[in-house]
């Protein structure tokens, strides 16, 4: 804002006034759109506010607390999730160190040991949650709540994404049967909706695959999220390929590179920091999606809502409810949404 | 290739080795591979289907489409009753997304325009009103929010004897009527209202996205010329910011009509929960899901081929 430098110092009612003339009534239809705004917010917030007083009970919410979060899993396991939010929050923060600092040798050093790291965390954390080898086995029907909604995305994602990568090669490919099959499989996913696939993989699975081997709905449904999502991030992946100078692969092929060694370590690395932003909406996305496997009798977050609210004593306490389940939600992505806009700042 | 003479080619180390080398050989047998993995991977899970729908007693075929559906839906676009085929229960399912669709995708691109405009608009509340829609709507699930549309606000609504009046638009827990005594299913309206805020949102980031494209030296050329804002706006920034807005907002209807699927949540009769209701009565999983598969292609297909054309008009003709 422009301060006249030889007029005496500012009063803050002077100000707040020239504030509002410059920002809400520069002119009559600016006013205007101020008025009805105004009005808009005013009956909004105390219709919200007559049924946050007199109308909202938060029991439904209070009582159930523990269903929403982890669902069924079993009290006296609890530790293990604790610790298993200890080893994610040590490695996020590890990551958003990683990632925003400035790039010296030491932190170079430290990103290398992360990505040694980080398939080590997760194997440990499914190991936590899931039992076998010496601790409890959990079953994944107990998987409920946020917990399942988590999982099924993160694990979602870190399979999705080298099928995704394979995906977007194949698609590019000098071969055309492979390019073919890439290119055909990645519109037809496209071209369909995720209930659709989901509903495959919930019914079409356990018909393709041999009798003997037998899926829970759980894996079927991650399966589904996995098959559609490796689509979309390949053509995110597809994306960043393109975007190499074609420099790149000519100065490797001088070095004498074969091909695969040219991928990996010339062109791939390249590529994936360029689309890392999109890969974070597409993780967001993903998050999402979770949310429709409560139509495939999942309990995650929303599945373990509409079962709460089957219960006869929180009957029609919808509103509460949702508004719980919606701002968990919201907290996520937006989160991961500000954070795929600063690593997109970052580099751009 | 050095051949021994006399020898057959196959004896000799050095061809081995510079067929190793040769790039032709590997992008035959590259594909040779791919192949051959591929057709292996068709005919296990080929062989699997067969044998597990032996053993359930299923025969493939769409015979099941002229039998008769048994089950009602409440809303139809054209005529139907419980007595009809399957393949009219399909069809009239078909006509109800249709219908949902081409509805949601007019009114998304309206409150996305809007909303996309208010985002970069002078006044300060606007353009927080616009933020906040923005950054809620597109942070939750839509199929939470088509839960709160249908069970939190249209379920309140009072009695069908005594609606809530507003504007010549009577809202009760039967439906809407509009003042042209058209009548709106909740279900229906639940859907089109998740659907047309969802994804208003990212039409208005696309949107958005497009008018900061165009360069400033437009407005200020504009303002030049000595048009008024909505002038501008309506003649000089829109028409280019077009070029980067269509592809996008492309993807967006691609999501509307793929987003449209969720309708089995608040109970619509689409293409997806017909089918659904008819596998659940008839067991058959893979017809049914050819049949949803190859209508949402083509779905696909026909909204990207509208706007493809579209596409070729907006851009600039380079010479």
């Amino acid at each position: 804002m422009p301060l006249q430098p030889s007029s005496a110092p500012q009063q803050p009612l002077q100000l707040a006034s020239r504030w509002l003339r410059r920002n809400l009534f520069s002119n009559w239809w600016n006013s205007l759109l101020t008025i009805v705004c105004l009005w808009v917010l005013y009956r909004l917030g105390a219709g919200f506010w007559l049924w946050l007083t007199t109308k909202a009970q938060w029991t439904v919410v209070m009582q159930n607390w523990r269903l929403f979060l982890v669902g069924r899993y079993p009290v006296n396991q609890s530790w293990r999730l604790w610790l298993v939010l200890a080893i994610v929050l040590g490695m996020t923060v590890f990551w958003i160190w990683g990632s925003l600092t400035k790039r010296t040798a030491r932190r170079d050093w430290f990103n290398r040991l992360a990505w040694g790291l980080y398939p080590l965390a997760f194997g440990l954390c499914l190991w936590l949650i899931g039992g076998g080898w010496g601790l409890v086995k959990v079953d994944t029907s107990l998987w409920n709540g946020l917990l399942l909604t988590l999982l099924a995305a993160i694990i979602s994602i870190v399979l999705a994404f080298p099928l995704g990568v394979l995906l977007a090669l194949g698609r590019q490919s000098a071969l055309p049967v492979l390019r073919w099959f890439c290119t055909a499989y990645i519109e037809l996913i496209r071209g369909l909706p995720l209930i659709g696939i989901l509903f495959m993989a919930q019914v079409m699975l356990p018909l393709i695959l041999p009798g003997q081997i037998r899926w829970d709905r759980v894996v079927r449904a991650i399966a589904g999220l996995v098959l559609f999502n490796a689509a979309y991030l390949a053509e995110n992946v597809r994306g960043g390929l393109q975007a190499i100078p074609r420099g790149q692969v000519e100065a490797a092929k001088a070095l004498g590179l074969s091909i695969p060694k040219t991928l990996i370590l010339i062109v791939l690395p390249q590529a994936i920091r360029v689309v890392i932003p999109a890969i974070v909406g597409q993780f967001i996305s993903l998050f999402k999606d979770t949310s429709l496997l409560a139509l495939f009798a999942l309990l995650e977050l929303t599945g373990m809502a509409r079962s709460i609210l089957a219960q006869p004593q929180f009957l029609g306490r919808y509103a509460e409810v949702y508004l719980f389940v919606g701002v968990i939600y919201w907290l996520f992505c937006y989160a991961m949404s500000q954070l795929s806009r600063r690593l997109e700042r970052q580099r751009g | 290739m050095s051949l021994t003479p006399g020898g057959l080619p196959w004896r000799d180390l050095e061809f081995w080795r510079s067929l190793w080398r040769d790039v032709r050989f590997w992008r035959f047998a590259g594909q040779a591979i791919a192949v051959v993995l591929i057709v292996a991977a068709l005919i296990f899970f080929g062989s699997n289907l067969t044998r597990n729908l032996q053993q359930l007693g299923i025969r493939l075929g769409f015979g099941f489409l002229n039998s008769q559906a048994g089950f009602t839906i409440g809303e139809t676009v054209i005529p139907y009753q419980p007595s009809d085929s399957y393949g009219r229960a399909l069809l009239v399912g078909l006509a109800n997304s249709l219908r949902v669709i081409i509805t949601g995708i007019v009114l998304a691109t309206v409150i996305g325009v809007v909303a996309g405009i208010a985002r970069l608009a002078d006044n300060w509340l606007v353009r927080q009103l616009a933020l906040v829609y923005v950054e809620t709507l597109r942070n939750t699930p839509l199929l939470l929010q088509l839960f709160f549309w249908y069970f939190v606000v249209f379920l309140s609504l009072p009695k069908p004897d005594n609606p809530v009046l507003w504007l010549g638009f009577s809202f009760s827990n039967a439906g809407i009527t509009l003042p042209g005594g058209l009548r709106l299913s909740p279900e229906f309206t639940a859907l089109l209202l998740g659907l047309v805020l969802y994804t208003g949102t990212f039409i208005a980031e696309v949107v958005r996205g497009g008018i900061q494209s165009v360069p400033k030296g437009q407005w200020e050329a504009a303002r030049s010329l000595g048009l008024h804002p909505a002038q501008t706006m309506r003649l000089v920034i829109l028409p280019q910011a077009l070029r980067t807005i269509v592809p996008p907002l492309g993807n967006q209807y691609l999501n509307l009509a793929k987003n449209s699927s969720l309708a089995i949540a608040v109970g619509y009769p689409d293409l997806y929960a017909v089918a659904s209701t008819t596998f659940n009565q008839t067991g058959r999983a893979v017809e049914v899901m050819i049949l949803i598969s190859l209508t949402y292609l083509t779905i696909s297909l026909i909204i990207s081929l509208g706007l493809n054309l579209y596409n070729r008009s907006v851009q600039l003709v380079e010479r």
